[in-house]
């Protein structure tokens, strides 16, 4: 920054990142603005940012906590919601995705880049290839393939197609290993470490930015999942937020939506990342640096 | 033992990759293959498939509907690209200028966060006929309401306009780490020269972004092609077929209508024409030299 004067061009700049911001934020205040008004005021309290009578209601009922009674008094179809039950498989699924598939990924990634062994360049370029091929591609077949297994309607034929490898995580985690400075590694070999003892004292300990990275980015993915985790996992006991939301849409009476019930059971699917973007904000904006530019 | 002998870790090397060659031959080279077999026969998830030469294909290429899809798809990413692009170039250049503020940063990438599937359905709230926020704002400035998801013309401007409100920021955030790679003491020179900001972005941040700019837009392109969620949750393809997207007239043909092969076929039309692509956009946006190495 060269200049901080004050200028009339600079202020304009501002004004214009100011409503940036808020085009960005306003939806999600009414989101939460939505979910903490009763039903029965939709139609006349409307107009304010802060809901005439704010109740919890909306929450509560979504999350399963009252009686089918009690949600069809406050505006529910009647239909079971559970969505303290969603967000539980959600979390589920990408914990399980961004913790296993990191791991396996900086397995592969740390060989393809230090070891040596006969073919390895060969390897990782079809590997890589896979790069190309479009999720719609794979997903028919793999959805053929996890039906034929029996695996429909479980939580391992959700995480399956993903859990051990994307070609991306691996790409990103050779190209970290092979920019690791070599003399640490040599000097261990020298103390009479075999590869697994160099992998888990020294690369993975000198790596935990990049793993931390890679586990984000997987993270975020995998909970705005949609597509695969709706053919494979509609079944009550297994469904996702997102998965449940879109069922939740459908069950919906045409003609009026149950606009706050929607919306407290949205607020609720942005909570967890909302907590993530607060803790880890920092990690994920400088993560871009990383996989965006690179 | 003789550190001079070279090293072969192959016995160690073949355990470090089971898991991913094994998640890489079940979930992409094994279905991959399989696709392609699936294209050229009448599989339907009941029967044996049969073989059928490219008769898929001869249908495909003689069907409105996905004729009518790539239309729709194509007019869906001129929109969101264009817009998200230019939005998000702004938006960079603007925080590149001001401020290095990681909150602010932190804020515009929310949306991105976000499921698709919330994004749609808050919108389908803010966008509502009758009670959406926008049409009451539409109202109170003596507007007529307008059905952005149920009238012919609107809806696809509109699910475009949606998925750029959720991707500019994360965009905007690709870009600006780009131009911090370009050297600040170009801009304090330009800046002695009398140079404006409009001119330094012409002259300086425009060009020297371009590989960064580049592949950002093949990235955002790819991804554009790819739009579903957000038509599965609002529009479901209508109203008529007027958001009847490729991935979504893919997606029906398999699980509703059961035409695996038909759809394998379109998916394979899919994936050439998102390899072409970037084929081209990288040759004339000359994305593989930087200016700056």
């Amino acid at each position: 920054m060269t200049r901080r004067t004050f200028s009339p061009g600079r202020a304009l700049a501002w004004v214009a990142m100011a409503v940036f911001v808020v085009v960005t934020v306003f939806p999600f205040w009414w989101m939460i603005r939505t979910a903490l008004t009763p039903a029965a005021d939709i139609y006349t309290d409307n107009a304010s940012l802060l809901p005439e009578n704010p109740t919890l209601i909306n929450f509560t009922r979504v999350l399963g906590l009252t009686t089918e009674a009690e949600a069809r008094a406050a505006g529910g179809s009647g239909a079971h919601l559970n969505f303290a039950g969603y967000l539980w498989n959600s979390i589920v699924y990408c914990s399980l995705i961004a913790a296993v598939q990191t791991l396996f990924c900086a397995m592969a990634g740390y060989a393809f880049a230090r070891l040596r062994f006969p073919g390895r360049d060969l390897v990782f370029g079809i590997v890589i290839a896979a790069l190309m091929v479009p999720p719609i591609f794979t997903l028919l077949p793999n959805f053929i393939f996890v039906k034929d297994l029996g695996l429909m309607s479980t939580m391992a034929g959700m995480v399956a197609p993903t859990i051990l490898m994307t070609p991306f995580a691996v790409f990103f985690l050779r190209q970290f290993f092979l920019s690791l400075p070599r003399d640490v590694e040599e000097a261990a070999i020298l103390d009479g470490n075999g590869p697994w003892g160099i992998f888990w004292r020294i690369a993975l300990p000198m790596s935990r930015g990049p793993l931390i990275t890679i586990g984000l980015t997987t993270t975020v993915w995998a909970w705005k999942d949609y597509l695969w985790p709706l053919l494979v996992g509609r079944d009550e006991e297994n469904r996702l937020v997102t998965v449940a939301l879109g069922v939740f849409l459908q069950q919906s009476p045409n003609t009026q939506p149950d606009w706050t019930g929607l919306m407290a059971a949205s607020t609720l699917s942005v909570l967890p990342v909302l907590v993530l973007l607060i803790f880890m904000g920092k990690r994920l904006v400088q993560s871009l640096n990383f996989t965006g530019s690179k | 033992m003789s550190a001079t002998k070279p090293r072969d870790d192959r016995r160690a090397a073949w355990w470090f990759l089971a898991p991913v060659l094994v998640g890489f031959a079940v979930f992409y080279g094994y279905p991959a293959a399989r696709g392609v077999w699936y294209s050229v026969t009448d599989y339907n998830m009941l029967n044996t498939a049969s073989y059928v030469g490219t008769e898929n294909y001869a249908k495909l290429f003689a069907d409105e509907k996905f004729w009518n899809s790539m239309l729709v798809t194509a007019w869906y990413v001129v929109l969101n690209i264009g817009s998200q692009t230019l939005l998000a170039l702004g938006v960079a250049s603007l925080m590149h200028r001001l401020t290095r503020s990681v909150v602010l940063r932190a804020t515009l990438l929310l949306p991105w966060l976000v499921p698709n599937v919330t994004i749609g359905l808050l919108w389908m709230w803010l966008l509502d006929t009758n009670l959406g926020f926008v049409n009451q704002l539409l109202h109170t400035f003596g507007f007529d309401p307008v059905g952005f998801f149920t009238d012919e013309t609107w809806a696809m401007p509109t699910v475009a306009g949606i998925n750029t409100w959720a991707y500019t920021g994360y965009t905007a955030l690709l870009l600006y780490a780009g131009m911090l790679q370009i050297p600040q003491y170009l801009y304090e020179g330009a800046a002695i020269d009398g140079a404006g900001e409009w001119r330094m972005f012409r002259g300086i941040t425009l060009p020297l972004l371009r590989p960064v700019l580049a592949l950002v837009l093949v990235v955002s392109m790819i991804g554009s092609f790819q739009i579903f969620d957000t038509i599965a949750v609002t529009t479901k393809g209508g109203p008529v077929s007027a958001t009847q997207v490729i991935y979504y007239f893919i997606y029906q043909q398999a699980f509703k209508y059961f035409h695996m092969g038909y759809a394998a076929a379109a998916a394979i039309c899919l994936a050439l024409i998102l390899g072409l692509l970037t084929a081209i956009q990288m040759r004339m946006l000359r994305a593989s030299r930087s200016d700056l190495a």
